[in-house]
């Protein structure tokens, strides 16, 4: 699925299975995205943990320090994590 | 550290934080005021203001609607940071157990020099989150006055009103986002420290509320239960209280009333109504006294009670935003997002607040697209309560088919509005409160606020509406309205002609315009589709004054267009294809 470099598993939230979590490394999108994002606490370096997605490309539930955030698809592909080893 | 005193006194406070995190309680603690606290992001739609004692002088306070940073990306957020311009002082109010992203509001508000004091709030579930927060460090850092406070309860309330006087504006300014951010990394590594804890049970459920199956379930089962509880709620207070103040209190009086304004005649049919077999009939004298006041308190009433308080349950726990991550799919269909959801069950209440609450959404399409869809197929409390009563007669099985008649028609319209309007519609991102249970006094406070709202602007209405209906009788306007309009309502609806008046005066009441369907004698059918088409062809004039000012005149008489075009689609449908 993601590009595996040196070890490192990256993958935008949409695609990370529930449970999954990893830290931000990119946000691929335009300022007002980023804004938007960041406001809630999605920014590159903050760890996250995915929740829970809906079914046919619906919402991605991410957890980010004490809050639960709803991501829509689109916006959620645009996140690219990098995955923390399940330990 | 420095400390300087605020050159004058404030004449106006802002309320500023983000979205969820007690502005509205803890202005409602400033001001004595009570005004709508909710679990979601956007209840305060229009602000609010109230006065707040300092000194012995009255200074103004604002609760500002909630942002997240103050580049705006809706309509209500717009309105906030206006609103920034014109305060003295600004409250910030910030999330105790969410502190680094609230900070960044926090940093950027900073660097707008506004005199900033900030209400550290939540402060007790910071504790027993086991979050640990050194206020003094944070204050020295900040070089605003930092108070801890509980808005529910009250709690540092007073402190955070005393130290408004010591309320600073220190210079900051950041050179770019990642410098602000990193900024707030730094203070918050000084000041936070977290002792683990466990998942608490609401977060267990929330989890359950947001799985792809489990979630549909939990959604049907709540929903249930909300029409359930609403049902049981309105008939219970119709059956053991308005109905038996009615007949055994206000009947007799009114029959003691009758003979002394003549028994029969113009006034004695406006004040009191027309004696149906030597007797008041509620639903169809007419009468200011009689009908008017039945409908507003014997059966709206009871079921705006009984909306407003499930509606309140559902919002104060925080369960709507987790219904709108389970809807977004669906609404992408219709040009929306999930959280176009929220507007949507506010208008089972009334569509006014529901229409004004579509400012959440960030685009106008979408404010458009919702907006033209609340006001076809979403129908208030006042008409259901109406259906029910009327509807309900003849069996629950055609209160459904009206239900399920508005819902196929805002699912259908939605699909052609989603293709025929110009642009896209931006995507969900909302965040999900954790579930908390408010104290029953903030539930029956909002209710009680919420009811009485309701009382005051519809009561007049709905008196205005039978007084009208009594005086166009009268002169006869009523024959020519239903003489050139019966062709289309019998034609194609199948309706009687005198069912037009009915639908006529649907556009002042639509309580009223289904109470006066009660003396038409419809068959079950006709009773149907005309309760489809009254939810459908015109919203009431309420909701009309509130599109004009929200959509322009332009996208009102297209979303009025849309509304003509699909009342008599679907009745005439259901005329067609419904069994006699």
């Amino acid at each position: 699925m993601g590009e595996v470099v040196s070890e490192r598993l990256v993958l935008p939230l949409s695609k990370m299975g529930a449970g999954q979590s990893g830290t931000v490394v990119e946000i691929v999108g335009g300022h007002g995205l980023v804004r938007r994002l960041e406001a809630l606490g999605i920014r590159p370096g903050k760890k996250v943990s995915k929740v829970s997605s809906m079914l046919f490309r619906g919402p991605v539930m991410v957890r980010v320090d004490n809050v639960q955030v709803a991501i829509g698809f689109g916006m959620a592909s645009r996140v690219m994590v990098e995955v923390h080893a399940a330990d | 550290m420095q400390r300087t005193r605020c050159p004058n006194k404030p004449r106006r406070i802002l309320l500023v934080g983000n979205p969820n995190v007690g502005k509205s309680a803890l202005f409602s603690r400033l001001t004595g005021t009570y005004i709508t606290t909710s679990n979601y992001p956007g209840t305060t739609v229009e602000f609010t203001r109230g006065l707040l004692r300092m000194g012995g002088e009255q200074v103004e306070v604002i609760d500002v609607p909630g942002i997240y940073a103050l580049e705006p990306t809706s309509k209500a957020e717009e309105v906030a940071v206006q609103m920034l311009e014109q305060g003295d002082v600004v409250i910030n109010v910030v999330d105790a157990t969410n502190l680094e992203r609230n900070l960044g509001l926090t940093l950027e508000l900073l660097e707008k020099r506004k005199p900033l004091v900030v209400a550290l709030n939540m402060w007790d579930d910071a504790r027993h989150r086991g979050i640990t927060i050194d206020v003094a460090m944070l204050e020295e850092l900040l070089c605003v006055p930092v108070v801890p406070t509980v808005a529910v309860t009250g709690e540092g309330v007073r402190e955070l009103v005393d130290r408004l006087g010591d309320a600073r504006a220190p210079e900051v300014v950041f050179s770019s986002s990642e410098g602000r951010w990193a900024k707030v990394g730094e203070i918050v590594g000084q000041v936070q420290s977290l002792s683990h804890r466990h998942h608490t049970l609401g977060e267990a459920v929330g989890d359950i509320s947001s799985h792809p199956v489990w979630g549909f379930m939990l959604a049907a089962v709540v929903l249930a239960a909300a029409f359930g509880g609403i049902r049981l709620v309105g008939e219970g207070i119709i059956k053991y209280i308005s109905d038996p103040f009615f007949e055994m209190v206000w009947m007799p009086l009114l029959m003691k009333l009758s003979p002394l304004l003549g028994g029969a005649g113009m006034w004695h049919d406006i004040i009191v109504g027309r004696l149906i077999n030597g007797g008041i009939d509620f639903m169809q004298s007419m009468g200011l006294l009689s009908t008017g006041l039945y409908i507003e308190f014997g059966v709206v009433i009871p079921y705006i009670v009984a909306f407003y308080f499930v509606l309140g349950l559902l919002e104060d726990i925080g369960y709507l935003p987790r219904l709108a991550v389970l809807m977004d799919t669906l609404l992408h269909r219709l040009g929306l997002h999930g959280y176009a959801i929220i507007p949507t069950i506010l208008g089972l209440g009334c569509n006014v607040p529901a229409i004004m609450a579509t400012r959440i959404l960030e685009s106008r399409r979408e404010r458009f697209i919702a907006a033209t869809l609340i006001s076809i197929g979403v129908p208030c409390a006042a008409l259901q309560a109406m259906v029910m009563g009327l509807v309900g007669r003849e069996g629950i099985r055609y209160v459904a088919l009206v239900y399920a008649s508005l819902f196929v028609s805002w699912v259908v319209i939605g699909l052609i509005l989603n293709r025929a309007v110009k642009g896209f519609s931006p995507e969900l991102l909302v965040e999900i409160p954790p579930y908390r249970f408010p104290p029953w006094r903030v539930i029956g406070q909002k209710l009680w606020f919420r009811v009485f709202i309701f009382i005051k602007e519809a009561l007049p209405i709905v008196l205005a509406a039978v007084l009208l209906v009594n005086l166009l009788y009268l002169f006869g306007v009523f024959d020519f309205i239903a003489g050139v309009a019966a062709p289309v309502v019998s034609g194609v609806l199948g309706l009687p002609r005198e069912s037009v008046v009915a639908l006529a005066v649907g556009f002042l009441r639509k309580d009223v315009a289904v109470g006066m369907l009660a003396p038409l004698t419809l068959t079950a059918k006709q009773l149907v589709v005309a309760s489809t088409v009254l939810a459908m062809l015109f919203p009431c004039v309420a909701t009309f004054v509130i599109l004009l000012r929200e959509l322009g005149l332009k996208d009102m008489l297209k979303a009025t267009g849309v509304m003509l075009a699909a009342a008599l689609v679907v009745g005439g449908l259901q005329n067609l294809l419904l069994p006699d």
